[in-house]
């Protein structure tokens, strides 16, 4: 096997054949997989959930994950905001020719190690190599599908006035973690991204009550720009207290530092749950007895006022708006 | 790094304190500007304008260098991108600033090479990676950001880099402030004074203000523990009947300044006048390459033809400027102008009073 990924690995012949059964297929081996047909074929039962999605960050390697991670945890969560138990997934790689094969064999490595985490099957996949610069060293798509199991009715149109809304832990982690591998910006205590699957803590608030209204990961854009889609999305208005979200100390620091607002930065293990005010205390505990969940706190709950918009009450006792994220993230000047 | 001392400058037992505090001693009305774009982010952040006792009116300032900017510059920083084989290269702020006919955004859609920068430093090393292309930096800021173009220039000098060059429009804030208290638009009473500034500047430079014009005047930090201080100090001036020139930023900011800069800015720049967004031209407000560093003045370098300038109709940035109005008075805030599509440049800074209001807004407002 040569150290880089060559154009000829891409061409269907005999060194993509090389690189598949060598290099990608042992990682995450599995029954149908390992028929190597031109589809997989299961037997399903139920309610599908069906999602996609595609990884390009920025570097492959971060403080707490890798692009290998993150595309298993992506797919695994969206398909969780929606109560589905995740079942299988595709796994299609864009590469770079000269993407050193070491660090094509550490992301499967990573990904093997989180589909085997989050207890999901790659079923199906793709390679494809592109000349030098017609990628940035490795793309990766997934898609998925789940069950949803019966009774489970969760949507982002189904927060009520007076709901609560509760998020799985402190944010801001993985933006902060990316952005800062990326700058060569170096913190006393590293910050580490949050990226991880959330479908075994999703089953145990599902397991203490059936009834929850809405799921939702906030990624891009962040805590806030999620809450923004929930509340235009049902039609609410959502306040927040600043109080009660939690964030880490060095990720506050690191944002103060480079002008962002933790609210607006991407994670990448968190979820929000909007649920009825009389589970929300069971629903806490349930989350922080997972380990990606041991911080949830209640930040805030739904209201018939201000429709459409989110507001938070803020430390010193002020109500104002929280928007959505406009344009991207830029650094301050003076 | 530690990052621990960011907490206590937005404690909200002290934050509570600060405002009991002013309740108490805050007698008559009084209109109070804070200078900085900064100050309103913080201020509109945190909520401040809602919980302050009805006494105390606060009013946005010209403390923010993209919005102060004026069109004619935008204009001429476009024309430069327009020089076959140039790099522009400008703080990520002034991208989507509109001018008088196009944008720098713009611009670069349409094929200008115009490339975000940090600081100098990049512009400096984009000049070293291009030695046979022209490579401008738009030189935007006051006095905080002037040492680091300083810096950049005798870096330049030094290593003879022939290819790069600065628009300055680098701006200085006591002279606006006087302008503005002549203008006699409004009637202030003090002045919450730039923080980052003052820490180059030190505070002697708004002597002037407590003594000729009887102007509270006090430096704040970015918190909400900062400005409260400084709202309290304000106040108390003012009910005493003693202005004068507090610091309620002493982590950052002495009475003197930052000397080393100082110098720095005295050897490479010489004070001219300067076009403010909404208030016209200031004499002594502006900062120009001093004649012996005049090889890397683009302004000199490059003669470009540009149109007239002129302001874009309905929007009202100068007056906010001015303190005179407030977003909330603009027909065109929310409705035409939003962060996306901004009419005025206030609405584009990060530390633009309209983009505050729009982003920070009190949610019944």
């Amino acid at each position: 096997m040569s150290e880089t990924v060559l154009l000829v690995h891409g061409s269907g012949g005999r060194l993509s054949h090389e690189l598949i059964e060598k290099v990608l297929v042992p990682t995450i081996a599995n029954p149908l997989l390992e028929k190597m047909d031109d589809s997989a074929v299961f037997p399903v039962e139920g309610k599908l959930a069906f999602t996609t999605d595609s990884y390009v960050v920025n570097p492959l390697f971060f403080p707490g994950g890798d692009i290998g991670r993150l595309a298993i945890c992506g797919t695994v969560n969206d398909l969780s905001m929606t109560g589905a138990r995740p079942l299988y997934l595709s796994l299609s790689l864009i590469i770079e020719e000269g993407l050193p094969m070491a660090e094509l064999e550490q992301v499967m490595k990573s990904v093997r190690e989180t589909a085997e985490e989050a207890g999901v099957a790659i079923a199906t996949g793709d390679t494809k190599v592109v000349n030098k610069g017609s990628a940035d060293k490795l793309f990766i798509c997934t898609s998925g599908v789940g069950l949803v199991p019966d009774g489970i009715d969760i949507s982002g149109s189904n927060a009520r006035p007076g709901d609560k809304v509760i998020v799985s832990g402190p944010v801001g982690n993985h933006g902060i973690a990316v952005m800062s591998s990326r700058e060569g910006l170096q913190f006393s205590t590293p910050i580490v991204s949050d990226c991880a699957p959330l479908n075994a803590m999703v089953s145990r608030m599902l397991e203490v009550s059936p009834h929850i209204h809405c799921l939702r990961d906030p990624t891009r854009g962040g805590l806030a720009t999620t809450l923004n889609e929930l509340a235009r999305q049902s039609n609410v208005g959502i306040v927040i207290n600043e109080d009660a979200i939690p964030v880490e100390e060095g990720v506050r620091g690191a944002c103060e530092m480079l002008g962002f607002d933790p609210l607006y930065v991407a994670n990448e293990g968190k979820l929000i749950a909007i649920v009825s005010p009389d589970e929300s205390e069971t629903i806490v505990n349930a989350i922080k007895k997972e380990n990606y969940g041991r911080h949830a706190a209640v930040i805030g709950e739904v209201t018939g006022d201000h429709k459409s918009r989110v507001a938070m009450k803020t430390s010193i006792g002020a109500t104002r708006i929280v928007d959505m994220l406009t344009g991207e993230l830029l650094p301050r000047i003076c | 790094m530690a990052m621990k001392y960011i907490d206590e400058y937005r404690d909200t037992d002290l934050s509570k304190k600060l405002l009991d505090k002013i309740e108490r001693i805050s007698r008559r009305p009084v209109s109070l500007m804070e200078f900085c774009g900064g100050h309103t982010v913080a201020i509109m952040r945190s909520g401040i304008r809602q919980v302050l006792p009805d006494t105390i009116r606060m009013l946005s300032g010209p403390g923010c260098p993209v919005c102060a900017t004026a069109n004619r510059d935008i204009d001429h920083a476009i024309a430069l991108a327009e020089i076959p084989g140039a790099i522009l290269t400008t703080f990520g702020d002034m991208m989507k600033v509109p001018g008088s006919y196009s944008s720098l955004q713009v611009a670069r859609a349409e094929g200008r090479d115009i490339r975000i920068v940090y600081s100098v430093l990049d512009a400096l090393q984009i000049a070293r990676d291009n030695p046979k292309r022209p490579v401008i930096f738009v030189g935007i800021g006051f006095e905080t950001t002037a040492p680091t173009i300083a810096a950049g220039v005798l870096k330049a000098m030094e290593e003879k880099l022939s290819n790069f060059s600065v628009l300055c429009l680098l701006k200085k804030t006591p002279p606006v402030m006087q302008v503005i208290l002549d203008m006699g638009e409004i009637r202030l009473d003090g002045i919450i004074c730039p923080g980052h500034v003052s820490s180059i500047i030190g505070t002697r430079p708004y002597d002037y203000l407590a003594s000729n014009y009887g102007i509270a005047c006090a430096v704040s930090g970015f918190e909400t523990v900062d400005i409260l201080y400084a709202i309290l100090l304000l106040v108390g001036q003012i009910e005493s009947g003693k202005p004068q020139v507090d610091i309620a930023y002493r982590r950052s900011v002495t009475r003197e300044g930052n000397r080393r800069a100082l110098e720095l800015m005295d050897q490479t720049f010489d004070t001219c006048s300067a076009g403010w967004r909404g208030i016209g031209t200031i004499s002594e407000s502006g900062m120009a390459l001093a004649h012996d560093y005049g090889q890397f003045d683009a302004g000199k370098i490059f003669s470009v033809s540009m149109k007239p300038p002129k302001e874009p109709a309905g929007c009202i940035c100068g007056e906010i400027l001015r303190g005179i109005k407030t977003p909330i008075d603009c027909r065109l805030f929310r409705k035409v102008c939003i962060p996306e599509n901004p009419v005025g440049p206030c609405m584009v800074s990060s530390e633009g009073a309209c983009a505050a209001y729009y982003s920070y807004g009190a949610i019944n407002e």
